[in-house]
């Protein structure tokens, strides 16, 4: 087992004043000796006469374009876009579902186009623009279609709702004014399981008569 | 004595009305935060080992090279060598590490050995002469019921009405309690009926209950003119929550716990995790501000909300993650039990129903499971009832949004509808006819069903069952139900500060049902100011307790407690005001954040103004529900509700759509027209869902459900999704009963309505749902058409 | 997922060196929405993952007047959205257009379309291409069957071909090109799904260390193609059967046809008998039904998917009714 030194039960353990390592200083602690992994440079091997860098299979640093804006980490090759999303940079908009590119909660852009955030790596994910539904409000303003998703009460639990918003923001992006049938092909990917999508219905039909 | 009761329809400004979810705007900007979303700084992550198999014995655990592997933090014995594992995909070892993926990797190096044991995941028809009658209880049946986590009042009932094969040791006892038995089990083991004898027989997947009788069936199927027989079904299905669940525990001290647990029941968790963490209660904080989904899954810490606390104190505290995987959470993490039937049913040439009788069967896992409540909402005067229970290894059961409902809906409505059929007579005819069966309930019922039929257009769309068929055809069929409801025990407190700033606390939950909104409908109209003027904070223990929100009774409580403790702020506060405005307290109103004298708008102080007599100190009381002391009583129990579906069925493929489903629903006083509407529009696409496409399909072989994913366990999409109609019964004659739950009742039609539309446009019952192209190709088959 | 290696060559030759010579050690990246489930499940653990995407020569559509051209890397969507497939191969597009969602549309690629793994709930359970328990028993048969394969399933090999796709391509007379060390071979596609017959197979013509490059089709302007589909699921979901076909006319009668069904056989499954069934007849409901009766002659169905043989039927008369009609709207 591979403890850090920063254990606060094994600090209030050799103390009698319960309070001589407070909460806050264990955060403080542990936020010091955290990040220090260990980082390689990428292997780089000879093929076809031509020289090949071989990333991983231990963390590699990564630069990502996201929302606008950069954001670094160093990251094993087997991390997906979704869970460097959530997990470091704290972006939760895009939820983890299925995790299998089958339930569409974790929808996000890349070059603008709405795609499973689970079943991208992150390592090819770099330098790509990413937007994730974090973007969508501009200035405390909702987008036409989050707003559009509020009159309507296109979501209960919401967990889905915010890979639906991008869905639909995407779709409506396209078709500015949808068939049947293009609803029908254009947002298949997506599922919710508290029954949502009469009101999802609702809030398309208003932005496409509006115009988003 | 204030006036609690609910306010005149003259005297509303919120209550009833459309008001928009208050959440909506942090849930579609992707702010708002769920448990899965919580980052805590040193955050570990949590992974579990899983059996295999479905029924095994853990042989020997290795955990050595785990424990190896750099960034490991902690290694967790879930069930140790010599557990019985009962079910594919059980908690075997759980870790935790520095990020996901080293967690992983511990798990895959953690070696262990099973025992295979015989195991069952089928719920197919008991063989003839396989089904035992229910006898005294072994110890090993005791702790098999522990692990599956039978609840202590189911166990209390069957020791006490079956008894136990031998007198259990203090020791034992020792053991038993060690396992998680609450005291009502060990005394009800003390004080039981030991039958020594019984213990040798050995135990038989097939469970049989007494029968059940009321009045005389057999007279009643003799001196029938007309008798319908069918055979009627509804699988296991999964609750699928899109949050699944897990926790984010630590431990703020040694005896310190603080989790953020994705629940139904916050206030209701500190007590189900104190005996197994040996810590008070009162040591444990749970915090949730977003649920992903329930549905009557989440109101139990878990075994994994206890081992994510547990790795957390291994690994110092530190904060741990465990959220289950998306295919544990369709294996372990709930389900819906299955009914069967073969029912047979008597009447008059004239349509009156006589007589029920059923042979039904189904599990709910390794508990077996009960009968749904058959013949269900119509009391036909001669019944009897045979259930065979199925105890199997497909894994536990939970409640799942109405509880045995749409099971007994679907046993009851499809037969009654064969029963209509053979009758000759349109279902609306015929249950109509048969209404004086649903007692109390009858009058609404009948404007409930005129009303469905109105907005289906039900006279175009039924026929009566066609002989043969070809091409693609359309029908109609219709359900009724019922549900309870009343408000659960629900605390808060409401404080207005000397600033005019309102806030009100509450430990309960919003499980997207709109409870936020429609507490601060309530506080808001009866202060008399802006929704967007109270601060409400929900979702957290050292808030008032709030009970579980489950069956359909969080409306009635938050409602109840909110509305006496706005009420008594706001009298309190009139007492302070009333000297300005030189009047009595009972002559003041606050209307639009206005505090004036009654027909005087000329004797007025703006809220703010108002709340500065206060003085110093803010004003807080406390609400409560139930409480006999400020009546009346506000809510009630005792919902009804019709739905009609229509549906297109390919002859040639036997692919099912649904076309249009109309709902009309009464739950007494309605908070929040919008979410109301909205909590059916759900409940509708739920039950297509449930009626077209889900079912866990379980392997023999194997003993593993094969379809723990989300392409092969198939939730509907938006665009399987026809016309909703929904149509609130409200105003006189509901509006005076009070505020009742409306989670659960809409879900528990639309099998049945869906079903009995399928059987109206092929002309043949397709016996189980979820109506398939198999399923349905094969009942038209076996009439000889197509 | 295991650890792994991941390179990102910018060159078919750089690929297909990085590649093994066997199975298991390396896995190709492309679109991903298939590998990297099969890498969460553990059902494929490469040691080193080779991301084809940065070999710009894989990407694009073109056509002349050999027919068209479409690079592996072209995703499912841009090619559903190529005017010249719209135009002259629309059957093609409309299948496209019904695969799966919009994501998975913008993130998959045609090749990877075609090397997907089966869809199995046996195989993404772990327990094998040839479904077995630890006793060595098979597990389909006696199992949950009811997606499985009704034509060629005499062998081990259960599973249903996954490519919704490739039964038109096929129909279209698609070939597949391939490069690996040796150089490049070019094969028809429907060469390129085999059924395996032991563990160590895969289900398709493809070296471990050869990449697929290219599509190429025909020209099909003499063509009456039609793409159809039986899914339970308006959305997304995985069809229960699929029918291709390409008719060329000769006046009112049909002077040759392509039928292939799909979801049916562990490979896309061309039906020489129902071509042959239609040779010299006008399409009409009662032609449609032999060559669908022919097509199926051979069905053997498991314990529990004989309803697929009637749903395979259906699809091959709707399909040729479809195409006669004028084809995809």
């Amino acid at each position: 087992m591979h403890d850090d030194t920063d254990d606060p039960l094994e600090n209030q353990k050799g103390s009698s004043d319960s309070s001589a390592v407070s909460r806050r200083d264990f955060l403080k602690i542990s936020s010091i000796s955290v990040a220090v992994p260990l980082v390689a440079g990428p292997k780089m091997i000879t093929v076809a006469g031509q020289e090949v860098p071989v990333h991983g299979p231990g963390k590699v640093p990564m630069e990502f374009s996201i929302n606008g804006k950069s954001y670094k980490a160093e990251l094993e090759p087997r991390v997906t876009l979704l869970d460097a999303l959530r997990d470091q940079f704290e972006l939760t908009g895009a939820k983890r579902v299925c995790d299998r590119a089958e339930c569409g909660a974790c929808t996000v852009l890349i070059d603008n186009k709405p795609v499973y955030a689970c079943s991208v790596l992150a390592i090819e994910a770099q330098r790509k623009p990413i937007a994730t539904v974090e973007s969508l409000m501009q200035e405390g303003k909702l987008h036409p279609v989050q707003q559009a998703f509020v009159e309507n009460d296109a979501s209960q639990c919401g967990f889905c709702t915010p890979g639906f918003i991008v869905s639909c923001k995407a779709f409506l992006d396209t078709h500015p004014h949808p068939t049947a049938e293009d609803i029908r092909r254009g947002l298949s990917g997506n599922l919710c399981r508290c029954g949502t999508y009469d009101g999802i219905r609702k809030a398309i039909a208003q932005v496409a008569q509006k115009g988003a | 004595m204030p006036d609690y009761a609910w306010p005149d329809a003259e005297h509303r400004s919120l209550i009833g009305k459309r008001t928009t979810r208050v959440d909506s705007p942090v849930k579609v900007s992707g702010q708002a935060k769920y448990t899965y979303d919580v980052h805590r700084p040193g955050l570990l992550y949590g992974k579990v080992l899983r059996s295999p198999y479905a029924h095994a014995k853990v042989v020997s655990i290795d955990t050595s090279a785990a424990e190896k592997i750099p960034g490991v933090k902690a290694v967790h014995i879930v069930q140790g060598p010599g557990a019985n594992i009962h079910w594919a995909g059980d908690e075997i070892v759980a870790v935790a590490a520095v990020d996901e993926p080293t967690a992983e990797d511990a798990i895959r190096a953690i070696k262990i050995k099973f025992q295979p044991l015989p195991h069952l995941v089928s719920d197919a028809e008991p063989p003839k002469g396989s089904a035992q009658e229910q006898g005294p209880l072994s110890m090993d049946a005791i702790g098999d019921m522990l692990d599956n986590q039978v609840p202590a009042r189911q166990m209390v009932s069957d020791i006490q009405k079956y008894g136990i094969t031998e007198k259990p040791s203090e020791d034992m006892l020792k053991e038993i309690k060690e396992d998680g038995a609450p005291d009502e089990v060990l005394e009800a083991l003390r004080t039981a009926t030991v039958h020594p004898e019984a213990g040798n027989k050995p135990p038989s997947n097939y469970q049989k209950a007494a029968a059940q009788t009321v009045g005389d069936p057999d007279k009643a199927f003799s001196e029938a003119e007309v008798v319908s027989e069918g055979l009627y079904g509804i699988p296991v299905i999964t609750h699928c929550c899109l949050e699944s669940h897990g926790s984010i525990s630590e431990w703020t001290d040694q005896d310190h716990l603080f989790t953020h647990l994705s629940t139904q029941n916050v206030s209701g968790i500190p007590g189900q995790m104190a005996e197994p963490l040996k810590i008070p209660a009162t040591n444990i904080r749970v915090h949730q501000d977003h649920i992903g989904g329930g549905f009557g899954s989440k109101f139990s810490p878990d075994r994994w909300g206890i081992f994510t606390a547990e790795i957390s104190k291994k690994a110092n505290g530190k904060p741990v993650r465990y959220m289950l995987e998306r295919d544990a959470e369709l294996k372990v993490a709930g389900a819906r039990p299955s009914a069967y039937a073969r029912v047979k049913l008597a009447a008059k040439k004239d349509g009156t129903v006589t007589a029920w009788q059923s042979e039904s069967w189904g599990t709910g896992g390794p508990g077996g499971g009960g009968m749904p409540p058959i013949p269900y909402v119509f009391s036909i005067p001669n019944q009897r009832q045979q259930h065979t229970a199925i105890r199997n290894n497909i894994g536990p059961a939970r409640a799942w949004r109405a509880p045995n409902h749409p099971q007994a809906a679907v046993l009851t409505m499809c037969a009654l509808d064969d029963l209509a059929a053979k009758l000759n007579m349109d279902p609306v005819e015929f249950f109509g006819k048969n209404l004086n069966l649903t007692k109390a309930r009858e009058n609404n019922y009948r404007e409930e069903l005129g009303i469905a039929a109105e907005l289906m257009g039900w006279k175009e769309r039924w026929h009566p069952r066609p002989q043969t068929v070809n091409g693609v055809v359309r029908g109609a069929g219709l359900s009724f139900h019922t549900w309870g409801g009343r408000g659960h025990a629900s605390d808060c407190d409401l404080t207005i500060h000397p600033d005019g700033s309102v806030e009100l606390k509450m430990g309960t939950q919003d499980l997207g049902t709109g409870t936020r909104t429609c507490i601060l409908v309530v506080a808001a109209d009866t202060l008399g100011i802006p929704i967007d003027a109270i601060q409400l904070l929900i979702g957290d223990t050292t808030y008032p307790p709030s009970g579980g929100s489950g069956g359909s009774t969080t409306i009635g409580g938050v409602s109840s407690s909110t509305r006496r403790a706005a009420v008594d702020a706001r009298d309190a506060l009139f007492a302070k005001v009333a000297p300005s405005l030189n009047a009595q307290p009972d002559q003041l109103e606050c209307k639009n954040g206005q505090v004036s004298v009654k027909g005087d708008s000329s004797k007025s102080l703006s809220w703010k103004d108002a709340c500065s007599k206060l003085g110093a100190m803010p004003l807080t009381v406390r609400g409560k529900n139930p409480d006999r002391t400020k009546p009346p009583d506000l809510t009630n129990s005792g919902v009804g509700g019709v739905q009609m579906a229509e549906v297109e069925v390919d002859t040639e493929t036997g692919i099912v759509k649904v076309k249009k489903m109309v709902a009309v629903q009464d739950c007494g006083l309605v908070v929040d027209l919008k979410t109301a509407e909205s909590q059916c529009y759900g409940a509708l696409i739920m039950g297509i869902s449930y009626s077209l496409f889900e079912e866990k399909v379980m392997d023999p072989t194997t003993g593993r459900m094969l379809n723990a994913d989300m392409q092969f366990y198939r939730l509907a999409g938006l665009s399987d999704i026809p016309e909703l109609v929904v149509h609130m019964m409200t105003g006189k004659g509901y509006d005076e009963r009070g505020v009742i739950g409306l989670g659960e009742p809409p879900v528990i039609s639309p099998g049945a309505a869906i079903s009995n539309a399928v059987a109206n446009a092929i002309g043949v019952r397709v016996p189980f749902l979820p109506l398939t192209p198999d399923r349905v190709l094969s009942a038209m088959e076996k009439k000889g058409g197509a | 997922m295991r650890p792994f290696e991941y390179v990102s060559p910018n060159s078919r030759t750089q690929a297909i060196s990085l590649l093994g010579a066997t199975w298991g050690n390396t896995e190709v990246l492309a679109g991903g929405t298939d590998l990297l489930a099969l890498m969460k499940d553990d059902v494929v653990a490469p040691k080193r993952l080779i991301n084809i995407k940065e070999i710009a020569d894989l990407r694009g559509v073109s056509s002349n007047a050999q027919g068209l051209r479409i690079g592996a890397l072209t995703t499912l969507g841009e090619l559903a959205h190529d005017e010249n497939v719209k135009k002259s191969y629309p059957a093609l597009s409309e299948a496209l257009f019904e695969a799966a969602s919009p994501q998975i549309r913008n993130m998959a690629t045609v090749g990877g379309n075609l090397c997907q793994r089966p869809r199995c709930w046996y195989f993404r359970n772990g327990l094998g291409l040839l479904p077995k328990d630890e006793a060595g028993k098979e597990l389909v048969s006696g199992g949950e069957n009811r997606y499985h394969a009704i034509l060629g399933n005499q062998g081990a090999a259960k599973f249903v071909s996954p490519s919704t796709v490739a039964p038109i391509l096929i129909a279209y007379g698609a070939k597949v090109r391939l490069e690996g060390p040796k150089g490049k071979r070019e094969l028809p596609l429907e060469k390129f799904f085999v059924i395996p017959k032991t563990d160590s197979e895969r289900e398709h013509d493809l070296r471990p260390n050869e990449i697929v490059t290219e599509i190429v089709i025909p020209p099909a302007s003499d063509v009456k193609a039609a793409h159809y589909e039986i899914r339970q699921k308006e959305a997304f979901d995985w069809p229960l059967a699929v029918t291709a076909v390409a008719l060329k006319m000769q006046g009112s009668n049909v002077q040759s046809a392509r039928i292939v069904l799909g979801y049916v056989a562990p490979v896309p499954w061309p039906s020489p008998e129902a071509e042959q069934a239609l040779v010299g007849k006008p399409v009409d409901k009662d032609t449609a039904q032999k060559a669908a009766d022919a097509a199926l002659s051979k069905a053997s169905p498991l314990s529990h998917n004989a309803y697929k043989v009637k749903l395979a039927k259906v699809a091959v008369t709707r399909a040729l009714l479809k195409a006669a009609s004028g084809g995809a709207a």
